[in-house]
């Protein structure tokens, strides 16, 4: 696991469907200052695209994305 | 034009929802989408007509004249009556579609019209609608933003980046 990324907030995802793990993750970027960074687990397959466009349509920024066999991880960074 | 000029000279991105059916499955994915708009920091608004009412719909009865009350018996209940558009089975269908939905962990109707309402999305109703069947304003949840035509309908859809009907 990747230890050396400063993780400002976690955000337990697994087991939640689409639209929710990007909903969540919308609703709590605000919670970390600008700059800061969320770290969020899901399990859902569709979120893996979902998270990521999220990202790009909302500017915000994936500083890295974790595949386990069930877990996804993502380092998200709020850039505005 | 680089993302960050282009988004500095815009304003917020806008959504419009047109739903003219109360289908279960089309239900679930209009508010789908329109959470998933609201949480991309879009502005959404949706607008319901005919069948689609069902889906502001207090669960109470509705209709004063004879047919608009056998209308209202008909289509009765709330948001959490809405049948599939396919294997309804007299209530079957949706009974069944609930339980995998459940078992899935996924969000149901109402809670995905709480969601919206709580990200910030806008509903109306249909003016016209509401008359022909009788359902009054006070049948309606009190989230609703206000009561519309075509008019208003028009210029949300020229002003928006999207529009989606259901």
């Amino acid at each position: 696991m990747t230890e050396d990324i400063k993780v400002d907030l976690e955000l337990d995802l697994r087991g939640l469907r689409c639209p929710l793990p990007m909903v969540r993750v919308s609703q709590n970027i605000t919670k970390v200052p600008v700059g800061g960074i969320v770290r969020a687990v899901t399990t859902d397959a569709g979120s893996l695209a979902d998270i990521t466009s999220w990202a790009r349509t909302t500017g915000n920024e994936i500083i890295k994305k974790e595949q386990g066999d069930k877990d996804i991880v993502f380092f998200i960074k709020r850039s505005k | 034009m680089t993302d960050k000029l282009q988004e500095e000279t815009r304003e917020r991105r806008k959504a419009t929802i047109f739903v003219i059916s109360g289908d279960f499955e089309k239900l679930f994915a209009a508010f789908s989408i329109a959470i998933g708009a609201a949480a991309s920091n879009m502005d959404v608004k949706m607008f319901f007509t005919f069948w689609g009412l069902r889906a502001l719909k207090k669960n109470v009865r509705t209709g004063e004249s004879l047919f608009a009350r056998m209308l209202g018996i008909l289509e009765g209940g709330d948001i959490n009556k809405a049948n599939p558009g396919k294997y309804g089975f007299f209530g079957l269908g949706r009974w069944m579609f609930k339980k995998m939905i459940k078992n899935k962990k996924v969000a149901g109707l109402a809670e995905l019209r709480r969601l919206a309402i709580e990200l910030g999305v806008e509903m109306y109703s249909c003016d016209t609608t509401m008359e022909v069947m009788e359902i009054p304003k006070e049948k309606l949840i009190d989230e609703v933003a206000d009561t519309v035509g075509v008019g208003w309908l028009i210029e949300q859809a020229q002003q928006s980046d999207f529009t989606y009907s259901f």
